[in-house]
């Protein structure tokens, strides 16, 4: 097979990279590289998802532009990364949503955010509709519980199924056995290496974003927003388990367990990528892929959308603003879901996937390098 | 009046005004300012090319006592001396050598309070983590850190400012006069600290101790290295040492960028193959040593040979025992279809290639120690890891001379002061690093010994124009 303009590049970079090796300290990359010679479209993808694009190896390169050879890893990884995001995508019919990424998004949101407005509407007696209402229940008397378990249920279904192909096809073309992911070491380094994001440290001070001061802040805000999403998807899923187990119907007082985790992950995931995305318009242009702009600001907006009309809907669930703030959230919800296997979140999955390759061949290393 | 010769007054007079921006540059600023003084670091090059030769640099030889968190094991002074008799022949200067080796002991926890950091311990290929520290990232990472610091303690730095004149009355530095892009300004100072760099990359300097064949050598580091300042300096009255035809020279690949190609253009299969001129002759034994310690005679070599290039011939059995390099390796089928590629005389080739060939006595093979494989009435003989080129696809790289520094400077003293051709130490001239390199390393090289040059001659040069500032 062809391989595409950006794969080609990446095969340079690496080639130069493992003459050099200068930067075998600093990530996972390098290290991953070092045990190959020749790099297959598989190989320079996994390298790809292991890079956490943190810049410290352009800043540390002596061959980084204006030098003629022009070495730019965390851009042309980048590249390669947004590429093979539509290589993975299921169905295959849905990978061209990986262009025009933003666009494609936005559009989907407003209108699954126009379907739940009129849907609310239509379902709603005109009397009752913008009516404040109080205490357990008061959702659901707009929109059944029934009716939105169904629609988010498959939604999170579709999503879950879409995640696991491209999940099977990343590693497939990787070419590691499916053993691996029933390995339980590689599994906790790689859990542990994701959470603490520790390949975007910069080697250890940091990451670099507008120039050679390592700074750090796009790893304070990228665990904002991690740990943000985990805390609101911890939020809805113990508020299903007292639906269902304890029969106890949102909206929940504040100091319930749902409302404290969904407004402290609700809070980092509004902050969290607008911090993302500060960085980014300040980031040195040689370091990114120019190319996954859109994709990587709708995924942040998207996060901010539906963080901040949670938020809103939380401080107003009383007032006669509720109908349309419950309508707007669920909106922003329901696309955010539907949407993620085919926008930036899926650079989460791959990632993991990657570390616990690295880590399984880091392991099978060391034991060969004991034995010998 | 053209921008040349438009001279502007900077309007500050330093108490140390410090030539160049490489490791030894930034460890004078640094030890200047952080002793008081008021420092200006003048960098010929731009921003991203800063720091000379350091920015291709990777590690730094110390001696310490027991084994640290990136050192795998103690390197006593004695053996460190030792090491260093070794390699320069007996041509350096025992006393500054050993105060070098000792100071060098405290160097390492000195560049790390400066923000450099370093790796954990080495993988890769080289056999250097007990004697060598690795500075993570490499040298660039090496120098933004120490740029940084730099900036943050108040020293200034100004970049594209070339020294192109040195205001010195008798024994003692007044100003530099230095070319700017929008032009030139005139820089007092109370003291000067030269740490310059060489002039390796002044080709014409070098067909002076040469002859024409260096116009054909490759500079493996920064364009920058041009011998300007040590000229002005030797010019000024300032005694030199070190033989002006001495350089560090390797033999690199001859695909490799005139100027600053740094570590990826080397090769280091040499010991696996054959090297041949271009009458297809073979003119030194490849096996003679492992390939570290007889890695810097190869440019020299290769420099004596018609037009300045040769060519590694390997087969297949050794195409993956070495580190990769920036170019492939040029591949044929055979020997003859080789020589067509690199345009050489296929029969002589083939006629080399079989006569080594026949000459192979068989070996247990050990890439690892000089093993037994050797060759049998052969001159030059290859005195280890000589296997028969027999098996296909056959491999080439072509080479030339790659200089690295050269070892001309400035006489200094234990002070790293510059002595003077009359006698005596200059009053306030300081230098450190390759620009008076040849008073420790006549001759030469061990790995990363020119970044402990470097920083402990930085280091003393800094304080002491610090201190003869404060005066």
């Amino acid at each position: 097979m062809q391989r595409s303009e950006a794969l080609t590049e990446a095969d340079r970079l690496m080639t130069i990279c493992n003459s050099c090796r200068y930067c075998e300290g600093l990530c996972a990359v390098f290290p991953a590289m070092e045990m190959r010679r020749a790099f297959t479209g598989g190989d320079l993808n996994y390298l790809a998802h292991l890079c956490h694009a943190c810049g410290a190896c352009y800043v540390d390169c002596q061959f980084s532009p204006p030098h003629e050879f022009d070495v730019r890893v965390p851009a042309v990884l980048a590249r390669v990364r947004h590429e093979s995001y539509a290589d993975y995508a299921w169905p295959r019919a849905l990978a061209p949503l990986f262009r025009r990424n933003g666009l494609a998004i936005a559009v989907i949101t407003v209108l699954s955010i126009a379907a739940f407005i009129l849907g609310l509407a239509a379902f709603n007696a005109p009397s009752t509709w913008l009516e404040s209402r109080h205490g357990p229940g008061s959702f659901y008397a707009l929109m059944p519980h029934n009716a939105m378990a169904l629609l988010f249920g498959a939604a999170f279904l579709w999503a879950a199924v879409a995640f696991i192909m491209g999940a099977r096809a990343f590693w497939n073309d990787i070419g590691e056995p499916s053993a691996t992911l029933a390995k339980p070491r590689p599994l906790l380094r790689a859990i542990r290496d994701a959470a603490s994001l520790r390949y975007l440290d910069g080697g250890g001070v940091g990451c670099y974003n507008e120039d050679e001061r390592p700074s750090d802040n796009r790893r304070f805000y990228h665990h904002l927003t991690f740990y943000g999403f985990l805390l609101c998807f911890a939020s809805t899923s113990v508020a299903t388990l007292y639906h269902y187990l304890l029969q106890r119907e949102a909206p929940y007082p504040l100091w319930d367990l749902p409302v404290v985790l969904g407004t402290l992950g609700g809070i980092g995931i509004v902050i969290g990528p607008i911090g993302l995305y500060a960085a980014k318009r300040k980031r040195e242009p040689a370091m990114m892929d120019g190319g996954s702009r859109g994709m990587d600001v709708a995924f942040l907006a998207m996060l901010v959308l539906a963080g901040a009309t949670g938020l809103a809907l939380l401080l107003l669930r009383e007032t006669r603003a509720m109908d349309v703030l419950l309508a707007l959230h669920l909106g922003a919800v329901f696309a955010l879901f539907v949407t993620m296997p085919y926008g930036k979140f899926v650079h989460g999955l791959y990632r993991f996937m990657a570390l616990v390759r690295y880590a399984r061949e880091r392991h099978s290393a060391e034991l060969e390098a004991r034995s010998t | 009046m053209t921008p040349e010769h438009v001279i502007a007054d900077h309007p500050l007079t330093y108490d140390v005004v410090v030539v160049g921006g490489g490791n030894a540059a930034l460890c004078a600023a640094i030890a200047a300012r952080r002793a008081g003084a008021s420092v200006i670091v003048l960098e010929a090059a731009s921003k991203f090319y800063r720091g000379g030769n350091t920015r291709h640099t990777r590690n730094m030889r110390c001696a310490h006592d027991a084994a640290t968190a990136t050192l795998s094991g103690p390197y006593p002074e004695e053996e460190f001396w030792d090491d260093l008799l070794r390699v320069t022949e007996g041509e350096t200067n025992e006393q500054l050598a050993r105060m070098m080796i000792r100071e060098s002991k405290d160097m390492l926890d000195w560049i790390a309070e400066q923000g450099v950091r370093f790796q954990p311990s080495l993988g890769g290929t080289l056999s250097l983590g007990r004697t060598n520290s690795f500075f993570l990232g490499g040298g660039r990472a090496m120098l933004n850190a120490l740029y940084l610091t730099a900036e943050r303690l108040g020293v200034d730095v100004i970049y594209e400012a070339e020294v192109v004149a040195l205001d010195i009355d008798t024994d003692r530095f007044r100003a530099a006069i230095v070319q700017q892009p929008d032009g030139r300004l005139r820089v007092r100072g109370n003291a000067l600290v030269a740490a310059a760099g060489g002039f390796e990359s002044n080709i014409d300097k070098l067909v002076e101790g040469w002859g024409e064949i260096a116009r054909n050598f490759l500079i493996r580091g920064t364009p920058n290295n041009r011998g300007t300042v040590l000229d002005l300096l030797l010019a000024g009255g300032v005694d030199s040492i070190g033989d002006p035809t001495q350089c560090h020279a390797v033999a690199i690949d001859a695909r490799a960028p005139k100027y600053d190609g740094g570590i990826i253009t080397r090769l280091d299969c040499i010991v696996f193959g054959i090297v041949v001129n271009t009458n297809c002759e073979r003119f030194y034994d490849e096996g003679e040593d492992v390939w570290p310690k007889r890695y810097a005679i190869w440019g020299r070599l290769v420099a004596a040979q018609p037009d300045q290039i040769a060519y590694i011939i390997f087969d297949a059995k050794s195409a993956n025992l070495f580190m990769p390099s920036l170019y492939p390796a040029i591949e044929a089928a055979s020997i003859g279809e080789l020589a067509g590629k690199l345009g050489l005389d296929a029969e002589r080739l083939s006629a080399t290639v079989t006569k080594f060939n026949t000459s192979v006595r068989d070996g247990d093979f050990n890439p690892d120690i000089l093993d037994n494989c050797r060759t049998e009435n052969l001159t030059p003989p290859k005195s280890h890891w000589a296997r028969r080129i027999e098996t296909g696809p056959y491999y080439a790289y072509p080479v030339r001379p790659g200089i690295t520094f050269t070892y001309l400077g400035v006489r200094v003293d234990h002070e790293a002061r510059m002595m003077m051709k009359t006698g005596g130490p200059a009053q306030n001239m300081y230098a450190a690093g390759e620009i008076m390199a040849g008073n420790v390393l006549g001759r030469g090289y061990a790995a990363g010994i020119g970044m402990t040059i470097g920083s402990v001659f930085g280091r003393i040069a800094g304080s002491g124009a610090a201190r003869h500032a404060a005066q």
